[in-house]
């Protein structure tokens, strides 16, 4: 049997919109995963403490603020000082093409904009994060 | 004559029984289901002198004023900010000269959290999601050649509203206009911010008292200025149903009103001054439906349960924005389309002031062009429909009126709940309206997913490999390093032993009952910044934290 998947949903920065998030973790909670959600204004050092903390298999980044091209950089950086480089790192929001470009070059996976429907998450988690039996 | 309706209609039903229908749900977006077909029997005890009376006149539920728009036409009011003072100051000139009859400041993240653009959480965020206000510098260029006694503004702001309502007056009085001869809005409805906005400073009872504060000083201080603008466009674009909007936008409303009377003020004298800000969702008659119920509610409410004898107090005038969160990403310019209608709902709703969403916003702040198109689609309606000529041209129709009703009730439903909660501050904190929404919002999406609810260019009417060929307004990263330079210049040429007592008088005066506004007003002269203005009320009075609660 393999185990759950364990999923990080977080709100880094100032952003309040968190309507996006909250149905993105519900819709992977009853696909089955484990899902934390950390919450509103979240600094790049609390996620990555939480994700190390509960040794989650992705991040899943929500910002609607335009500060993106700050925070994902700065997550990914924490990210692999702290040995999670392996983790995946993806996200949604308000982000335009060209700067989702810049960011999946960096390394940071896909990034879902308005109109995708929960289903393309669950499905993208699935086939990107392999969890060993246990 | 009723009894003849219903076995005709009653005969009408067993005809079309066996009819085939599309396979669709037909109920509203908010889950309503509807009738195919409204009659007068619909309309229950429907009585028309006291459900609907005339224009201007209780329970003002066909508009608030006797001549509705043949008086006067709404306030065009295209809500804007981005970048820096300079950037927005320009394209308030630019809306202006076309014809815009009212500004709406939009504010960045730091600044509607009360943190200063050189704040270490403010980097990335500096005029991002609005423009960067840290100080009274940043407000005179802001408004700069803009005359403030000929113009109303609108300030979306919450937690820290009264410090940049100083930073506003403060700007007047240098350009030598007097307080009194101010007119416009700050939003400061804090209670919805716990609930769905989410930019809020300290936590909802100390809050709760700078508002209070700041609703005695505009009522002796600056009259023509709306203290609150109780706000469910938010709520709505959390994800909650038109009558979750109408409930717990009206049960805030209750609120103040409650907060001001147990701090002694009279109900007449602050009421006249509360204004109210709707969505405008896509589906049309649910929303006109919604405005008038709005109207009907409060105006009852404000009378009877709260004794206010002004009919001033008794009307509700509300601005209306279009509702972001139906607009896609994919094929924009449709968004045009779902604007139109969005605003038409609002002006057939009485509306006192609009904007209308840029089709781009869901993938960036709008550019002048498409802010113009926007701005055009009120005009259009205004001058070019023929709307404007007659007053609440649907009421009477036997489905707005019975939808009406229902939304009405629904309403009345919820404050039964909030009041066994123990009022909707105690609601707030357990999370009540916070989990409905959430709820709400979930089988949105659900219904969307499933393909029960159509979203054109999203779950059909598919363009496969579609290019965005739409121009996107980008905010240059100098505007933040110029914005942290700025302040630094700020903090060294002003007198620091100045500040310094202003903000020890603020914090002093925290702790006694005197009005906020005035030592506010007063670190306000010395420059004292946001952060720092609002840094001491968090050090007072706490700041809150909301549980990370997804279900």
């Amino acid at each position: 049997m393999s185990r759950k998947l364990r999923i990080l949903i977080a709100k880094p920065g100032l952003d309040g919109h968190d309507r996006g998030a909250k149905v993105v973790a519900r819709a992977l909670r009853d696909a089955g995963m484990e899902v934390i959600y950390t919450g509103l204004h979240q600094t790049p050092q609390m996620i990555v403490e939480a994700a190390l903390q509960e040794d989650v298999d992705g991040v899943g980044l929500s910002i609607l603020s335009g500060a993106h091209m700050t925070l994902f950089p700065e997550v990914m950086k924490r990210m692999c000082e702290e040995g999670l480089e392996d983790r995946l790192l993806f996200g949604g929001g308000i982000i335009p093409g060209e700067d989702v470009e810049t960011l999946q070059k960096q390394g940071v996976g896909k990034i879902f904009g308005p109109g995708t429907p929960v289903q393309a998450i669950v499905d993208y988690i699935h086939e990107t994060v392999r969890v060993g039996d246990v | 004559m009723s009894d003849k309706i219903r076995s005709e209609k009653n005969q009408w039903r067993k005809k079309i029984a066996d009819s085939k229908m599309r396979d669709v749900s037909f109920d509203t977006v908010s889950g309503e289901s509807l009738e195919s077909l409204y009659t007068p029997d619909d309309l229950g005890g429907f009585d028309y002198l006291k459900d609907l009376g005339f224009p201007g006149q209780f329970p003002f539920t066909r508009g608030v004023y006797e001549s509705m728009y043949r008086g006067r036409l709404w306030t065009m009011r295209m809500f804007s900010g981005f970048g820096s003072a300079e950037d927005t100051n320009k394209r308030y000139k630019y809306l202006l000269r076309h014809g815009q009859t009212g500004l709406s400041v939009a504010f960045d993240f730091p600044t509607l959290y009360g943190r200063d653009s050189d704040d270490p959480v403010s980097r990335g965020e500096v005029g991002k999601c609005g423009v960067a206000i840290s100080s009274l510098d940043d407000m005179e260029r802001l408004f700069d050649g803009i005359p403030l006694d000929k113009v109303s503004t609108s300030m979306t702001i919450n937690g820290p509203a009264a410090i940049l309502w100083a930073f506003y007056i403060v700007t007047a009085e240098k350009q030598g206009v007097p307080p009194k001869k101010l007119s416009g809005t700050i939003q400061n409805d804090v209670l919805k911010e716990y609930i769905a906005q989410k930019s809020w400073l300290v936590p909802p009872e100390p809050s709760l008292r700078i508002t209070v504060d700041t609703m005695a000083y505009g009522s002796r201080y600056v009259p023509r200025w709306n203290t609150i603008s109780i706000s469910g466009y938010h709520i709505r674009e959390a994800g909650s149903t038109a009558a979750q909007e109408l409930a717990f936008t009206l049960a805030d409303g209750f609120a103040y009103v409650e907060r001001g009377i147990q701090a002694g003020l009279d109900v007449d004298d602050f009421a006249p001054r509360l204004s109210f800000f709707f969505n405008s969702h896509i589906d049309f008659f649910e929303e006109i439906a919604k405005y008038r119920a709005a109207r009907r509610i409060w105006a009852r409410e404000m009378k009877n349960r709260y004794g206010a004898r002004n009919p001033k107090s008794w009307l509700m005038r509300f601005h209306t924005q279009t509702a972001g969160c139906t607009l896609t990403a994919q094929q924009p310019e449709n968004n045009i389309v779902r604007v139109a209608w969005q605003a038409l709902a609002a002006v057939l709703g009485g509306t006192q002031s609009l904007h209308t969403n840029s089709m781009d916003e869901t993938l960036a702040l709008p550019s002048e062009k498409a802010a113009l198109i926007a701005l055009r689609t009120q005009q259009l309606i205004a001058h070019e429909s023929g709307v404007t000529a007659t007053i609440d041209p649907l009421g009477g129709s036997y489905f707005v009126e019975a939808l009406t009703s229902r939304l009405e009730e629904k309403a009345y439903e919820y404050f039964e709940k909030i009041e066994k909660l123990g009022g909707i501050t105690r609601a707030i904190e357990v999370g009540f309206p916070q989990r409905e929404i959430a709820e709400a919002a979930f089988q949105y999406q659900k219904a969307i997913d499933e393909k029960r609810r159509i979203v054109v260019g999203v779950n059909d009417y598919l363009i496969e490999g579609e290019d965005l060929e739409i121009p996107i307004l980008k905010i240059d990263p100098r505007v933040e390093t110029d914005q942290c330079k700025r302040l630094e210049r700020l903090r060294k040429e002003r007198d620091s032993g100045k500040v310094k007592k202003a903000l020890d008088d603020l914090r002093n005066a925290c702790g006694s009952r005197e009005n906020l506004m005035i030592p506010i007003l007063t670190a306000t002269r010395e420059y004292a910044t946001l952060g720092e203005i609002a840094g001491v009320l968090k050090e007072v009075f706490g700041e809150y934290r909301e549980p990370p609660i997804y279900w």
